[in-house]
């Protein structure tokens, strides 16, 4: 390969990467916002532990769980820091750097739906796993070359479905495993306290700073600039340069539709728009775009965002209202129900091989095939983490604790002082 | 000597505060309280239908000689008023006695006299 092109291909990698970085502040902002100033610098700590053991523990054997050479497509040899083993076009400093900011981004979005009453001990452990094997396995059977994306003719899925799984920027891979994860830590932690009333209906705990959310979203939705364009992994050439502006454009048309869409459902079901719920919107829109952003059409990616910004609505009032399962931030369904909604739609939309093109139902097969095995994987090493640390040790902090604010009790810090 | 104490709209704030300084009084305090009362506000965060009782208003607190009771009292009135239930509430009360800290002078002549 020509070496400018090369060297170009890494800078668009590495900004890129620092786009993603910049959504921990993003997530961290919005988290803080959307819950109690008892608890601010309790919620910016664990956004800052996810990025600090994701680094750490990636670069020493996520790595490789995810990259490294296997025989049948399921799990790397872990590296050990080791990594000469990678080969690729790309520096492998640089690729690890990028791949490290994805998986730190999947860790952190369960801090929100766990937010206001976990240990902070426990929560350090949780993040450590996810990054250590939970996120690198199923990112080995799909980005790591595993079976779910082999699209060898004699592969798996080529055999059953006719096509491999596709999820270009991790609807699935990244957003839908931290939103399980994040469904499955608050229900194994329980609701806040004072958040269901003795009959079972459900309280507002209002977050105390909509600023402070309202600019974490618009920094998320800034650093989706660089997880969706950046996973072309190149710039160089007419393909390339084609392909990341096209991804740029219906990212962002995405995002918009799913706020657009949140607004109006909520103005006609409130009879008032939702400010808080629209931010929550845009970014059901973005994690729905997410997956198809290289293969659905501009017009394409509006639908997904707007499927994505109306069952938002619903699915945040399904989970609090009938499931009973407290999620302050709304992780869940944003990253959850929109990472898996996502998935399936560019099984439908995307203009080369998907359903609404006349394209068979193969690929839709190969999408809601590829998004179960995922999300079964979340779920059951989800379901043994979070109910084995309650089981074994305790996921909640006491009554007292929680009633003061975490900030003063676990840390000894609190976020305002006057 | 009289204390008055007004409970006013947050929104009349300025209005009555100009008209203090603009009629006989050079100082009062003031703070920011919450209320309980009847009336409620709807509200809806995250799909949540919820109502808050609370009610935010300004106290102000006012101390002045008996003369300038009544034109303080149809000051505030005049100014604070709407119309609207939840326009607020005049509570007048006696003082013993007062002290200037910087003469150690006491009494109600401590207090400024404009007039």
């Amino acid at each position: 390969m020509n070496d400018i092109a090369l060297s170009l291909d890494t800078v668009w990698m590495l900004l890129a990467a620092m786009l993603v970085f910049f959504m921990q502040p993003g997530f961290a902002l919005c988290e803080a916002g959307f819950t109690r100033s008892k608890n601010t610098a309790n919620i910016l700590f664990k956004n800052f532990v996810d990025f600090m053991f994701g680094s750490l523990l990636f670069w020493f054997i996520g790595f490789g769980f995810m990259f490294g050479s296997d025989g049948a497509g399921f799990i790397g040899a872990p590296n050990f820091g080791d990594l000469s083993f990678y080969r690729g076009d790309l520096p492998v400093e640089g690729f690890l750097i990028f791949e490290t900011v994805f998986c730190a981004t999947s860790a952190t979005i369960v801090s929100g739906a766990m937010a206001e009453r976990t240990k902070f001990s426990m929560y350090v452990i949780y993040s450590a796993i996810i990054s250590l094997v939970i996120y690198p396995i199923e990112g080995h059977w799909t980005w790591g070359g595993g079976w779910l994306c082999n699209d060898a003719t004699d592969g798996f899925m080529m055999q059953t479905f006719g096509d491999a799984f596709h999820d270009f920027a991790g609807s699935a891979i990244v957003h839908s495993v931290g939103g399980v994860l994040a469904l499955i830590g608050a229900m194994a932690l329980g609701a806040r306290r004072g958040k269901y009333a003795k009959d079972g209906s459900s309280r507002a705990i209002p977050g105390h700073s909509l600023t402070l959310a309202a600019l974490g979203v618009f920094i998320l939705w800034m650093g989706w600039f660089g997880f969706n364009p950046g996973s072309q992994l190149a710039a160089s050439g007419a393909v390339n340069r084609i392909a990341i502006s096209h991804v740029f454009l219906t990212t962002n048309l995405a995002a918009a539709a799913g706020g657009v869409a949140t607004m109006f459902i909520t103005w006609l079901k409130y009879r008032k728009p939702s400010f808080s719920l629209t931010l929550n919107g845009v970014l059901a829109g973005l994690v729905g775009i997410t997956a198809g952003c290289d293969l659905v059409s501009p017009a394409g990616a509006v639908a997904i965002g707007l499927v994505c910004g109306t069952v938002l609505v619903f699915s945040i009032e399904f989970i609090d209202h009938v499931l009973h399962i407290d999620d302050p931030v709304g992780a869940s369904s944003v990253h959850g129900v929109c990472g898996i909604l996502g998935t399936l739609m560019t099984g439908l939309f995307s203009t080369s091989n998907g359903a609404f093109y006349g394209h068979g139902w193969g690929f839709f097969g190969a999408e809601c095939f590829g998004i179960l095995v995922i999300d079964l994987w979340a779920a059951m090493c989800g379901g043994l983490l979070f109910f084995g640390i309650k089981a074994i040790h305790g996921l909640r902090v006491p009554a007292r604790i929680e009633d003061e604010g975490l900030d003063v009790y676990e840390h000894g810090e609190l976020c305002y002082n006057s | 000597m009289k204390k008055i104490e007004a409970i006013i709209r947050k929104t009349k704030f300025e209005e009555v505060k100009e008209a203090l300084l603009s009629s006989d009084i050079d100082w009062f305090e003031y703070h920011d309280v919450h209320g309980i009362g009847q009336s409620r506000q709807e509200r809806i965060y995250r799909g949540v239908q919820y109502s808050t009782d609370v009610i935010e208003r300004v106290a102000m607190t006012i101390v002045c000689r008996d003369q300038f009771v009544e034109p303080t009292v149809k000051v505030i009135i005049d100014t604070a008023h709407t119309g609207e239930i939840g326009d607020g509430r005049i509570f007048v009360s006696e003082m013993i006695d007062t002290w200037s800290i910087r003469t150690g002078e006491h009494g109600d002549t401590v207090l400024r006299d404009k007039k």
